[in-house]
């Protein structure tokens, strides 16, 4: 691990213009991804800004009738908070799908949505990677790719996201609050959170050097059955080959996230028109311009399944 | 001690200066900073109450719970496996609270109550689960096995609160711990030699003798 500098600071708008003086500077909550990182150098920060003193650990209800989750809620707690599991079970589901119980009682509600692609090359130091060094070119393009992208990728990165708790904040519209250096506040919708990898692979979200999620918050509940269907290659502990949250509604409408599959969570609601037709024409829009890798093409397949299995199960 | 970048100092004044801002300060802002000694190692001081004792250490920040526990205070118990956060060999109970001590820094937890393998019990006096891993022969080399009891430990805490997992079928009601509970649940901690049965068989009786 490569030496840095530490600090705790006293508030959050602190802790931004702090992250900002310092270009360097990376922030520490839950630790549990980016301390994975530093010690394989990947992630190689000169200093931390350690934002666990700062409170932001509350869930309250919000104005609208939603619910606001402060930035450092441990997903263990947020899985277990009463609310979601009445009102945003797909959320809980989520999130106790993913990871171990140790690292749900540490990883964080923000530092879940900024968690770090689980591709074997942006692991590897010694291989090319666009997204850890920008114009080095993308080893996976061509390489052992079964984990990776089938859509929104680019010719420059085929990474996915590894979240699961974030296909559900994307399914529940979750709007994402921060703080800039300056001290002024902003709110981020989930579906303009993150970017597309393009030829910028390494810039994987809106927030600005220094900026800090704060809290997230979802709208009031949408009501419907919810459900959270992974498949990954063992039963517990293991990231998503492709994961499938719904919502749905008693009319047969409803929405429909992915993960596994994207740079992102991927969701499109031109896709979820579709619902009461079944679940190949919802996947088949949903996925439409995907361009699998020879090793990755099943898991067009499996997102139908997935689907057309939460459909069945739905029904029963 | 607004700006860590701007001190340069020598590293036994800098260990002092922690102890008296610690002292004067609490925790906040700053614990830590930068010393000009050779290799501009960085450095804290930092206590960590460990089975209830306290030790105040000077650390390199770069210091895992891991490694404090380990290397500075000596408790092998705790085991480092893959010190990545995959094998849960490393497993501790930070307030109360399971976690990986490879993935997290002690400079993260100055003044917070950590306990381990060696606070459980004594070989007088064993831990139930540490009692239910003998009979049950939850084990075979051995290398996981304190990582797998504060796990077990933190597991049985979580079901006693309600905490639910992804093996529970209703979100609305109180868990129960069946055994596909108790799996998933102790899916952070790898037993390479393959002793799950009888860890399951020894987790079991504790959660039964607790119901």
């Amino acid at each position: 691990m490569r030496p840095f500098t530490y600090e705790r600071p006293r508030t959050a708008a602190e802790a931004a213009a702090s992250a900002a003086r310092e270009p360097r500077a990376r922030f520490i909550a839950g630790g549990t991804n980016l301390l994975d990182l530093m010690k394989i150098e990947v992630e190689t920060p000169a200093h931390l800004v350690d934002v666990n003193g700062l409170g932001l650990d509350r869930i309250e209800p919000a104005e609208d009738g939603g619910l606001r989750i402060g930035a450092l809620v441990r997903n263990a707690d947020l899985a277990a908070d009463e609310t979601v599991r009445r009102d945003y079970e797909v959320l809980a589901r989520a999130l106790l799908a993913g990871a171990s119980a140790q690292i749900r009682n540490r990883a964080t509600t923000a530092g879940n949505l900024l968690q770090r692609t689980r591709c074997p090359y942006f692991y590897d130091t010694n291989q090319p990677c666009n997204k850890r060094a920008p114009g080095s070119g993308c080893s996976a393009i061509g390489g052992v790719s079964r984990q990776l992208a089938v859509i929104g990728s680019s010719d420059a990165c085929i990474a996915t996201h590894p979240s699961d708790m974030a296909v559900a904040m994307r399914l529940l519209d979750a709007t994402i609050e921060t703080v800039r250096p300056d001290a002024t506040r902003r709110v981020i919708p989930i579906a303009d959170f993150y970017r597309l990898p393009g030829d910028t692979p390494h810039i994987e979200t809106q927030l600005a050097a220094g900026e800090m999620i704060t809290a997230v918050t979802l709208p009031k509940p949408v009501g419907g059955r919810h459900f959270y269907r992974k498949v990954r290659d063992r039963a517990s502990f293991a990231f998503a080959l492709v994961s499938v949250g719904v919502v749905l509604q008693d009319d047969g409408s409803g929405r429909v996230a992915l993960g596994g599959v994207a740079p992102q969570p991927w969701r499109s609601v031109e896709a979820e028109r579709h619902l009461p037709s079944g679940a190949a024409r919802v996947t088949e829009a949903l996925l439409a311009g995907a361009r699998p890798t020879p090793d990755n093409g099943f898991k067009l397949t499996l997102a139908q399944r997935a689907l057309g299995a939460v459909l069945t199960e739905a029904r029963t | 001690m607004e700006n860590p970048h701007d001190m340069k100092i020598s590293r036994r004044n800098l260990l002092k200066a922690g102890a008296a801002s610690a002292t004067a300060m609490g925790t906040a802002p700053l614990s830590a900073a930068r010393a000009a000694g050779a290799g501009q190692r960085e450095a804290a001081t930092v206590t960590l109450h460990v089975n209830g004792k306290a030790h105040e250490m000077a650390l390199d920040l770069r210091t895992t719970l891991l490694d404090a526990l380990r290397e500075h205070l000596r408790l092998t118990g705790t085991k480092k496996g893959c010190d990545h956060g995959q094998c849960g060999a490393c497993t501790v109970l930070l307030e109360g609270r399971r976690v990986n001590a490879c993935l997290t820094l002690a400079v993260m937890h100055d003044g917070q109550q950590i306990s381990t393998i060696e606070g459980l019990g004594t070989p007088g006096a064993l831990h139930p689960l540490q009692a239910a891993f003998v009979r049950h022969d939850g084990y075979q080399c051995g290398y996981c096995t304190p990582g797998q009891i504060c796990s077990a430990v933190g597991m049985l805490d979580e079901a006693a609160r309600g905490m639910p997992s992804h093996a529970t079928a209703s979100l609305s009601e109180r868990p129960l711990l069946t055994p596909e509970e108790i799996r998933e649940r102790m899916s952070g901690n790898i037993c390479r030699c393959g002793a799950y049965a009888n860890i399951l068989d020894a987790i079991e009786e504790v959660a039964e003798g607790k119901a």
